[in-house]
């Protein structure tokens, strides 16, 4: 019962976050809804005991992704007179969109039929000492091992080619070398003159 | 007064879980509070000791013991003060900010085992969840320093939240190097598997892992040598500039707490946390001294506490660009070899791999 509570509390924030993302004016509101909606739909797992996912989702999206896309959207000088411009002119295109997802959606459901979709008894429960992630780096490491593997090179190749991309070398730039400033020694720089004593006159 | 504690023991067993779990949290709560509070102290006494100063030494409990009052007529002072909230500040998250820096700090307790019987939840993904907590502290710090609508809050909050994401990579690797050590992220059983005295413990096969985990700790919390973001000599304050009074010691409250937390992390991850190190050897071993406690790891928390403010005291501030050398191209690399020197020892059963959890 507890756990049912919890969940239309869960959700119920989930989906008001994700209409602040798309509904709000300024940028970094959108970003924290869509922190909000990411920390919701979090809980929700960790309510169906899968708190591995749940916790990377934290990890990755809240810790490290949106923190990036806030810093990005708040250093940005954005122009919103200038976004909004061919709002009303592609509305129409959005509207589309959104009428196709949803008849996708009802029609993946009228299709298998809504009473083979039986939510009210939850699924088995897991013993105490089960561990999610013990589970999932089984399988991930003996059965799905060849596409966990492409993934990860697929991975390495974007980051390799993001960073390829915006690399630039400007001719000419006067950039401090930190290497060399860290492997200079007093010796180098600092000469210890010895000279006789003055004579008291 | 035997049958007296007995009484309330049993009294204590009776109650709800949740109501146990709740006193638990508080108790956690205020103690780390308190902690907090004496620890400003002592690091302003050490700091001063070090410079040849006596520290504070005005404000008595009781009329003994100088000093030792001053953090609490710290927090009447603050507490008195008037917060003011900047014009074309952002109201709702300039206030939000201070609280989302100290729920991290605090909710991390819970996972922390203290005692063998002592931890408020034994979650089996105990790392994973600190790893999680530790990466939504910078929310604070961004969001501080957005809201207050200030050119400084703004360049610190920018420079402290790239140094977190950056550490925070060479921090989860360590982390992954104590997990292949341990074959748990459970912290309670990460303890557990370093049993057998102070050359069981992780640090000695693990020893680069703690070196980069305690610098990548030292830099998540924004401590000297790493304190760019609140740099006074370039940006007054960094992302905490606009704040006063109470709001201000929030802040304040968060970064010691942070402190005390990844003391506490070193200590359980690296040193065996309640394991006493003397256990298994001959003569002491057997005393009440071999004993696990939690004043094993109170006494290690509280060297690790005090290395923060010798490196406060001693260091000077690093350059940004150089901070970001660190962590990406030293720190980073280091770990990953290590992993790999994990790999080769996890084959060949040496160090933490020989013992019988491993197979």
């Amino acid at each position: 019962m507890l756990a049912l509570i919890l969940f239309y509390v869960f959700a119920t924030f989930l989906v008001a976050g994700a209409l602040g993302v798309i509904t709000a004016r300024n940028p970094v509101y959108s970003a924290l809804f869509l922190v909000f909606s990411f920390i919701n739909s979090a809980a929700i797992w960790l309510l169906m005991e899968a708190e591995f996912l749940a916790i990377v989702l934290v990890l990755v999206y809240v810790g490290a992704v949106m923190v990036l896309f806030l810093f990005v959207v708040m250093m940005l000088d954005i122009n919103l007179a200038e976004l909004r411009r061919g709002f009303t002119r592609f509305a129409w295109l959005g509207w589309l969109t959104a009428l196709a997802v949803i008849a996708e959606v009802i029609g993946v459901v009228w299709r298998h039929g809504l009473g083979s979709l039986d939510v009210s008894g939850g699924f088995a429960g897991e013993p105490a000492h089960y561990s999610n992630t013990l589970a999932l780096g089984k399988v991930l490491y003996t059965r799905y091992v060849y596409p966990f593997e492409l993934a990860a090179v697929l991975l390495v190749v974007a980051l390799v080619a993001a960073i390829a991309l915006t690399l630039r070398h400007r001719p000419g730039l006067k950039s401090q070398d930190v290497s060399r400033q860290v492997a200079v020694r007093a010796g180098d720089r600092l000469r210890i003159v010895k000279g006789p004593a003055e004579k008291r006159s | 007064m035997h049958t007296q504690i007995n009484h309330l023991l049993a009294l204590w067993g009776q109650l709800p879980e949740l109501l146990r779990t709740l006193i638990w949290i508080l108790i956690i709560t205020i103690g780390v509070i308190l902690c907090v509070a004496f620890l400003t102290l002592w690091e302003r006494k050490v700091i001063g000791w070090m410079q040849l100063r006596r520290g504070p030494n005005r404000v008595r409990i009781l009329g003994m013991m100088p000093g030792l009052g001053q953090p609490f007529a710290d927090v009447f002072k603050l507490l008195s003060k008037e917060v003011i909230v900047p014009s074309g500040s952002n109201k709702f998250l300039f206030g939000l900010a201070p609280a989302l820096a100290l729920i991290p700090a605090l909710a991390a307790w819970a996972v922390i085992p203290l005692s063998p019987a002592l931890v408020v939840s034994k979650a089996n993904a105990g790392l994973l969840y600190l790893l999680a907590l530790s990466s939504m502290g910078v929310y604070g710090i961004i969001l501080a320093g957005w809201a207050a609508n200030s050119k400084y809050a703004f360049l610190g909050a920018m420079r402290s939240a790239a140094q977190m994401v950056a550490y925070e990579i060479a921090m989860g690797f360590a982390l992954v190097g104590v997990l292949m050590a341990s074959g748990s992220m459970n912290l309670g059983a990460i303890v557990r598997h370093q049993e057998g005295g102070l050359f069981a413990w992780n640090w000695l096969w693990l020893f680069p892992m703690l070196v980069v985990y305690f610098i990548s700790g030292v830099a998540e919390t924004n401590r000297a040598p790493f304190d760019v973001a609140e740099g006074e000599s370039e940006i007054v304050a960094g992302f905490h500039v606009e704040y006063s009074g109470i709001a201000f010691a929030l802040f304040f409250l968060a970064e010691y707490a942070n402190m005390i937390l990844i003391s506490a992390l070193t200590a359980v991850l690296f040193f065996g946390g309640w394991l006493s190190p003397v256990a298994g050897y001959p003569l002491i071993g057997h005393t009440f001294l071999g004993d696990p406690s939690f004043f094993w790891l109170g006494l290690k928390i509280f060297v690790f506490l005090f290395l923060f403010l010798w490196f406060r005291a001693t260091f000077p501030r690093y350059r940004y660009d150089q901070i970001m050398r660190l962590g990406w191209k030293a720190l980073i690399p280091v770990t990953l070899v290590w992993i790999g020197v994990e790999m080769v020892m996890a084959v060949v059963h040496i160090g933490p791999w020989a013992r019988p959890w491993f197979h």
